[in-house]
């Protein structure tokens, strides 16, 4: 489950390799000759042992809970849970069901993966792009950043920002204040929170109208470049006109949200969005944690464009802008790519270690509380891993397709 | 080489002097205005950062003294604390008089490990067979004791350093092998033999290790017949041990996948049989191949073990919390803050070593093999 450093992401999409390596040539399925023969019994062999052990389980499990009288089945989803979550994106109190409390914790670990894939990508870009640029010192930090962070468990950072950091920070009243709209104390970070205002609707009305139309003549252009070799002026003359109407028309709606600010009212503060210290911890560990991963994952990818390339592009007299552009990226996207989503596999499944600060994660709420008080261990884990493998699953499904969709078409 | 790109990182120093130096600086620090920003940014974030750590993880830090009364300055280290807790932190709850038994188990293991890290050292092989099977359960007898006239020290006295080395060493020893029998099942030409490889790696492989620990500690009870209680390290043991065969099954599948099926196939017109031709052409070709890539995945492990603390075992990391919540030192943040700062010197000195070693195994390896 950590940020390894294997072969992992690379070892798995060798499709082609796979038919040259190794590996015992297929049989031929013509006759029944003792080496076949063998084969059967073998596997006929491995079932049977696989069958009796899952068999031998159940039989035990089916044993166990019939002794200790716990019903079996899913009805506990629809019982009141009776605890409350510090979050909830949607609404949710201690009345709520079990299977309330499983969609809040499943949303809480959605989040906190989504913001923190986002986060550690920024970062991981940023200091991957640093370590291999030309300026000795800025190469160094980054470098520096690397070892330092991956090298130390993810829980043990997430301890550091909850207990060593986070935690220490003054009460509300003394709280750490950037301007008069965000404070940060050891209740956790208050945030202003945006209010629409009537105009707001026109405003995001035309906001995806213009993303609309822009794409539209985007898509437009590069067939027509396709086409004819150039980019026609009337293209770009149109581009401009949608720009211009659209800021026309969001400046004279004025502004489309008004920005509530959270106030202190007697020993905490009301209003605007309260992020909790949990929230934050790990957002921060996982996603300064998973960028030394990616960070490396980069750098790999740009150095694995061959020289020959470069020197091919500055032969033809492409500016460097177009170099990186049309050369290095999409070359460096292929390499970068696998690993890429393997991190972000890997980050998802680090949230749970929120259980070990108690964030209200999947992993704490569900298969910690919920489990603990129904006693259904054995449906709240097959749900919760469940949940996890769906989770790789898809990710894997998606770098799969996109690698068939990228893989180098070879004549 | 090829100057364009490598002329920045690799600078000609005949010998020093303030033109060579001016020049360096010009070329990799000040290359264009953009490049100068960059510099002093850095410089300035160099500056914010690491004169106030040296001063208060060094310069300011309580380290002589005893009791928390030495470690009066609150905005300073309090290494006193580190020293106070320092037979906890490596031995755990182990009986004082029985230590000399973990001792003897490291000493051991700090002999095999270096004879199997270092360059041209004869019979390695049989050494690293040693270390597979012969130490592991020596170690364990040790630890363990109730036989040969030692007294039995019951796994929930094992706790700091030494229960993090046990799990550790534990979880590689048994996953090492295991992960080579899967990898070499998930490329069998037996479809029954491939399914079952794959379905057990991809589940591992797709759920968190937190969660198979929380299985371990309280689904694991209803798989056994009643009556039969295993030990909680025994169980997180083998939790640890299948989690991490699926990883190190992937690393040998890489390894497999490199080796060119023309090997196979002289193999096989030389007369060979399927499993001599696995056993003395495909695999040491392979492992030698997966090395690093093992090398790495030990690094994953060690950084895991911190995990066993949330089923209630007491490795290196819980240990040092536990001295933190000791009334005693609740005298401030700043001792908190020397404890995780010295738990993470620890995890990243063996990290970053294993890491640099694993480097130059690489670098090692590579070198009489063409260049790809």
């Amino acid at each position: 489950m950590e940020g390894r450093r294997t072969v992992d992401g690379a070892a798995v999409p060798l499709i082609a390799g796979r038919a040259k390596t190794a590996r015992p040539p297929p049989r031929r399925a013509a006759a029944w000759t003792p080496a076949r023969l063998r084969g059967l019994a073998l596997q006929a062999v491995v079932a049977a042992v696989i069958l009796a052990f899952f068999a031998y389980l159940a039989h035990n499990t089916a044993t166990n809970l019939a002794r200790l009288g716990v019903n079996t089945g899913f009805q506990f989803l629809d019982r009141p849970a009776g605890f409350a979550i510090t979050q909830h994106l949607v609404a949710y109190n201690e009345a709520s069901t079990y299977g309330r409390a499983f969609l809040v914790a499943l949303l809480n670990t959605v989040l906190v993966s989504a913001l923190g894939i986002v986060l550690a990508t920024i970062i991981g870009f940023t200091v991957g792009l640093a370590r291999l640029s030309g300026n000795w010192l800025v190469a160094r930090l980054a470098a520096a950043y690397v070892e330092t962070l991956r090298n130390v468990p993810l829980l043990l950072q997430i301890f550091f920002w909850y207990f060593a950091v986070l935690r220490p920070l003054p009460g509300p009243r003394q709280s750490l204040a950037l301007g008069d709209s965000i404070f940060l104390n050891n209740r956790g970070l208050y945030l202003p929170a945006p209010v629409a205002e009537p105009d707001a609707a026109v405003v995001a009305l035309t906001l995806i109208l213009a993303v609309g139309a822009m794409i539209g003549l985007a898509v437009w252009s590069r067939h027509l470049r396709h086409r004819t070799g150039r980019t026609p002026r009337a293209i770009v003359l149109a581009m401009a006109c949608v720009v211009g109407t659209a800021a026309f028309v969001m400046a004279s709606a004025g502004s489309p949200v008004a920005w509530e600010r959270p106030v202190l009212v007697g020993f905490n503060f009301r209003g605007g969005i309260a992020v909790i210290p949990e929230f934050v911890a790990m957002l921060l560990a996982l996603s300064i944690y998973s960028a030394a991963f990616i960070a490396e994952i980069v750098r790999a990818g740009v150095l694995a464009v061959p020289k020959g390339q470069l020197d091919a592009a500055r032969a033809q007299g492409l500016k460097q802008w177009q170099i990186d552009r049309f050369v290095v990226v999409p070359q460096a996207l292929r390499v970068i790519i696998p690993p890429l989503t393997s991190q972000y596999l890997n980050l998802t499944k680090n949230s749970s270690l929120a259980a070990a600060i108690a964030y209200p994660d999947l992993m704490h709420v569900f298969a910690g509380t919920s489990l603990n008080q129904t006693g259904q261990a054995f449906e709240v884990m097959a749900i919760t891993m469940a949940v996890y493998l769906g989770f790789s699953l898809v990710i894997s499904a998606l770098m799969n397709w996109y690698n068939r969709a990228t893989a180098l078409v070879e004549r | 080489m090829a100057r364009g790109i490598a002329v920045s990182r690799l600078p000609a120093r005949p010998a020093f002097s303030a033109a060579a130096a001016l020049g360096w600086s010009r070329r990799n620090l000040f290359a264009s205005p953009f490049h100068g920003l960059l510099t002093l940014a850095s410089m300035w974030l160099l500056w914010l950062v690491v004169p106030p750590l040296v001063e208060w993880a060094i310069v300011d830090a309580a380290w002589r003294g005893s009791g928390p009364a030495a470690c009066a300055n609150k905005d300073a280290g309090c290494w006193v604390f580190i020293g106070a807790r320092f037979e906890q932190i490596v031995f755990g709850p182990y009986p004082q008089a029985e230590r000399w038994r973990i001792e003897v188990v490291i000493a051991l293991a700090i002999v095999g490990v270096s004879a199997l890290l270092a360059p041209r050292v004869p019979a390695k092989g049989w050494i690293g067979l040693a270390m597979m099977t012969a130490y592991p359960l020596l170690a364990g007898v040790l630890l363990a004791g109730g036989v040969l006239g030692l007294s039995p020290v019951s796994t929930s006295e094992w706790g700091g350093l030494t229960l993090t080395l046990v799990v550790a060493a534990s979880s590689i020893v048994l996953s090492m092998p295991l992960g080579l029998m899967l990898a070499l099942a998930r490329r069998s030409s037996l479809p029954v033999v491939r399914i079952a490889a794959v379905a057990f790696i991809e589940f591992w492989r797709g759920v968190p290790l937190i969660g198979v620990l929380f299985m371990a500690a309280s689904m694991f009870p209803l798989f056994m017949p009643s009556g039969v209680d295993i030990d909680k390290l025994v169980r997180a043991l083998i939790a640890f041990a299948l989690f991490n065969s699926a990883y190190m099954a992937e690393v040998f599948r890489g390894g497999l996948q490199a080796i060119p099926r023309g090997q196979y196939e002289a193999a096989r017109a030389l007369g060979l049989e399927h499993w001599p031709i696995m056993a003395l052409v495909v695999l040491p070709q392979a492992i030698r191949i997966v090395i690093p890539g093992l090398v790495n995945t030990c690094i994953g492990i060690f950084k895991e073990t911190t995990l066993i603390l949330v089923i209630g075992l007491f490795e290196l990391l819980s240990v040092i919390q536990a001295g933190m919540a000791d009334p005693e030192w609740l005298i401030g943040d700043h001792v908190r803050e020397t404890g995780y700062l010295f738990a993470a010197f620890g995890f990243w000195a063996f990290c970053f070593g294993m890491s640099r070693y694993s480097a130059r195994l690489e670098a090692r390896l590579a070198v009489g093999r063409p260049a790809e």
